[in-house]
């Protein structure tokens, strides 16, 4: 329990993804099989114990500390986990130190009944961080701020030979605790051999169009104008080589049906299946789909916050499949049922999804269909009028492609929609983490609202990325020249700075005050020369917001 | 609130008096005559008319607040009796900081001991605090709930040199407090073997120095303002934690904020500072130091001065004791607030 107690304790303080990856690869290759199998297990999620709920350790500890003073605590503290961690008497019983393996092999074989009391001996041997770790290991959640592709991202760095993708490509036949996987990363034996019909394939992803057509100085979307893209989309690519299609604004999903199951992966692979009961009942048919979930109504897709209602969710409510029914659009095939399509170029992958669902009929899932077009002004004008449509902008792919996983440059880009904007003012920043700790880089912004006392600033949205280094210094020696307030590592300035904020898309929201939520708000431009007053009203947000 | 015990202490709105001897301990404003228990700022403040201490809190003081801000200082050796009024007064080690000091005040009554902060684990910078026998206990209780233990300090110095191993390149910043927290820290590295100059920011400088003066070796100490970025790269800068979340900290390369405190010890908090490093140094008794510590002067009746008395009030009064918290204002915890 040491080595991923220390493990823990080392990933919740480590605020940068690089070092986070520096701490996972030095424990993966420090600790031996099956433990750091099981520790990669509870990280990815992928550990699931469950015999024991945060009542059953609540009552443990009432058992053994005064109630008085475990309320205390545990209000000073706020987490339960590590209010029981500290508070937990020392008995001072030693033995062997326990392995994470013996904590995980003893908590699967015990029922509901032994759990607690089994909980209680191994809690009795581990000191305070230990116990922490035990505590969150038998409850389920990590949250020590990894996900399950960085986790994978560090396996990938322990070997020069097997890349990330080679072991997503593997990943959803693999069990915990791994150890062929660990073998093979330490090239002691050969890719371990599972059973790849029901596993997630390596999604093939696309770069921005503005990233063929722009220098890496060019690429501020406030330097780039529509003429400037099309000029240069015509004199470097040809538009009889691409097809063109909606990019869709849902999450990019992977189906697969086979004989054996079901599944659905998100992006990154994760399984989301558990989440969309509905879609698992409605595949039906054989093969791989590459496409866009989405809520549909009547054959229209609804707004993002309609299925974002539907995401993360471990029970779905009749009701929310009623209010909220899942449908995929798909853009690919990878498999037929047959055969893998994956070398095949797209052309003949799309003519195959047709055919395909000409034969199996599915229902929930329908052909995002290709958009035609001659010339690049001409889908330019079609793309201009995505806006009212759940349409994030169009994909352009080249016919000849196959379906490579990963972000190849040059087969597939996204031509995305131009972002929304309005004049915001700043109102709080806080210090960023990591190499920005000493600067006020994340900021909330506000429209005006007429209060009774006359107009006032409600927050509307917070950003921390479209700004430059040195943009970046003078920001934070203007707010701190025009603080007003301080709360921690907040600062309230004075309603004097206005941004230029571009986001994608408005929604409506009952947790922000004002109602209202962006989505992927960034600084566009700061507005050195725009006096607050002039900024944007709440109401000219609330008229963006998708229908 | 009408705390009394024999006529020894009482409460007013300047804080703790002793009206038998006529002078009050730590008090939150100037009064004519007060008994320091050690130097922090919310301790000993400027203005009194007289100031009673250990002759090293008497330098502290004269090197925080100048030789005037006190109309006399007049110096009490550990152990050393003083006649004042209906009852004798005396000192002894507390073991929080250098000069701290317990206050014994003893007559015909019996004795009352206030503890001001202490703690019980071995400091190279200071006298270990004895336990006296008494009849009534004041105590600090800043680490008051069952949930503060403090680690051993050498587990905690061993992360930070761990850290200094896998992060060669980049600077270790450890927030301090500049009295006591920043010696013990420098003491307790060179105890570990760590050699190399240790980088100061300002405003340590002065109280370091004095410790040197007052016999406690330190080692070499370089001036962090003054530094070139790139000599700091895996080495130790000492600051107060205003100066690691400000501009100050960019003269720093890529630092590892570590910050050494008994708060530490609960990871939310150390998260919401923005801490890397959390080390769980305290230098004041962690929660079963001041229990046991309550139960060894053997004393009838305790008052718990600041920090969390709620659960140590409660646990007193279930070995059958008698407990009361004195809430006593500019001593409330506050987020940052533990002078440590």
């Amino acid at each position: 329990m040491t080595p991923f107690a220390r493990l823990l304790c080392a990933l919740v303080f480590t605020a940068s993804r690089n070092a986070k990856l520096r701490v996972l690869r030095r424990y993966f290759e420090a600790t031996p099989d099956p433990d750091r199998g099981w520790a990669l297990a509870a990280l990815c999620g992928k550990l699931d114990l469950r015999s024991v709920k945060p009542a059953v350790i609540r009552a443990l500890v009432e058992e053994r500390v005064d109630p008085v003073l475990f309320r205390l605590s545990y209000d000073f503290v706020g987490d339960l986990a590590e209010t029981v961690a500290l508070i937990w008497p020392d008995t001072g019983a030693k033995g062997a130190p326990l392995l994470l393996s013996e904590a995980v092999d003893a908590l699967r074989a015990a029922g509901r009944q032994e759990a607690p009391a089994l909980l209680a001996r191994m809690l009795d041997r581990l000191p305070a961080d230990e116990r922490f770790a035990l505590i969150k290991l038998a409850t389920g959640g990590m949250r020590v701020g990894v996900s399950e592709r960085l986790a994978k991202t560090a396996l990938a760095q322990m070997s020069a030979d097997v890349s990330l993708e080679d072991i997503e490509a593997l990943w959803h036949g693999l069990e915990p605790p791994y150890v062929p996987l660990f073998a093979w990363l330490e090239g002691r034996a050969g890719a371990p051999s599972v059973d790849l019909a029901l596993a997630f394939r390596p999604m093939m992803l696309a770069h921005p169009i503005e990233a063929a057509l722009y220098s890496a100085g060019e690429q501020r979307e406030n330097t780039q104008g529509e003429a400037l893209t099309l000029a240069r989309m015509a004199e470097r690519l040809s538009p009889a080589d691409f097809i063109a299609e909606w990019k869709w604004d849902g999450i990019r999903v992977q189906a697969i049906a086979t004989p054996s199951g079901q599944r659905l992966y998100s992006r990154t692979g994760e399984e989301i299946g558990g989440a969309f009961p509905d879609l698992l009942a409605a595949m039906r048919w054989r093969g791989a789909v590459d496409g866009e979930l989405l809520v549909m109504r009547d054959g229209e897709p609804a707004p993002f916050a309609d299925l974002q209602k539907r995401l993360g969710r471990k029970a779905v409510s009749a009701r929310m499949l009623r209010e909220f029914p899942a449908h995929i659009r798909a853009y690919d095939l990878l498999h037929d049922g047959e055969r893998d399509l994956r070398d095949l170029p797209l052309a003949e992958r799309q003519a195959r999804l047709q055919d395909w669902l000409a034969r199996e009929t599915p229902v929930r899932l329908d052909l995002s269909p290709p958009v035609p077009f001659e010339s690049w002004e001409g889908l330019g004008q079609i793309r201009a009028g995505a806006r009212a449509a759940a349409q994030e902008g169009l994909m352009l792919k080249r016919r000849d492609a196959p379906y490579v996983g990963g972000r190849p440059m040059g087969p597939w880009f996204k031509w995305k929609r131009d972002p929304l904007s309005a004049d915001c003012v700043l109102m709080y920043a806080q210090r960023g983490h990591g190499k920005r700790s000493s600067f006020y880089s994340d900021y909330t912004f506000g429209a005006w609202t007429l209060g009774e006392d006359g107009p006032r600033l409600t927050p509307v949205g917070k950003a921390y990325s479209g700004y430059t280094d040195d943009e970046l210094k003078e920001l934070d020696r203007w707010i701190r020249a025009h603080t007003t307030d301080r709360f921690g590592p907040v600062r309230a300035v004075e309603p004097a700075l206005v941004f230029e904020v571009a986001f994608d898309a408005v929604q409506r929201s009952s947790r922000h005050k004002s109602g209202i939520a962006m989505r992927f708000p960034r600084i566009k431009r700061i507005r050195w020369d725009k006096p607050a007053h002039e900024a944007d009203r709440l109401d000219t947000l609330e008229a963006m917001i998708a229908q | 609130m009408s705390v009394d015990a024999n006529g020894y202490l009482t409460l007013n709105d300047a804080g703790l008096y002793c009206p038998a001897g006529d002078f009050h301990i730590d008090p939150l404003r100037p009064v004519a005559r007060a008994v320091v228990t050690h130097g922090h700022g919310d301790h000993c403040r400027p203005g009194m008319g007289k100031l009673l201490c250990t002759p090293q809190t008497a330098a502290i003081a004269r090197v925080r607040y100048g030789e005037t801000a006190f109309g006399q200082i007049e110096t009490l050796a550990l152990g050393e009796v003083l006649r004042l009024g209906e009852v004798s007064i005396w000192l002894a080690p507390a073991g929080h900081v250098l000069g701290s000091a317990q206050v014994v005040i003893e007559g015909k009554h019996g004795r009352a001991v206030v503890s001001g902060d202490y703690k019980r684990r071995f400091d190279p910078t200071c006298a270990p605090f004895e336990p006296v026998a008494c009849d009534l206990f004041v105590t600090e209780a800043t680490f008051g709930l069952p949930v503060f233990t403090h680690p051993p300090i050498e587990g905690e110095i061993g992360r930070l040199l761990a850290s200094l191993a896998t992060f060669p390149e980049r600077a270790h910043a450890v927030s301090v407090y500049p009295l006591g927290k920043c010696q013990r820290l420098i003491a307790e590295l060179r105890r570990a073997g760590w050699e190399a100059p240790i980088y100061l920011h300002g405003s340590l400088r002065k109280l370091t120095d004095l410790y040197e003066q007052l016999g406690v070796a330190m080692g070499p100490k370089l001036d962090a303002t003054a530094a070139r970025k790139e000599e700091m790269a895996g080495q130790i800068v000492l600051a107060p934690a205003s100066a690691l979340r400000d501009t100050w900290a960019r003269r720093l390369p890529d630092p590892v904020i570590c910050a050494a405190s008994g708060w530490m010890r609960v990871r939310q908090r150390a998260r919401q500072g923005g801490v890397e490093l959390p080390m769980v140094i305290s230098d004041h008794a962690d929660w079963g130091e001041l229990c046991a510590t309550i139960l060894e002067t053997g004393a009838q009746t305790t008052w718990v001065t600041h920090g969390a008395e709620d659960g140590l009030v409660h646990w007193a009064r279930t070995q059958g004791l008698t407990a009361e918290a004195l809430a006593i204002a500019g001593r409330e915890n506050g987020a940052e607030g533990e002078a440590e």
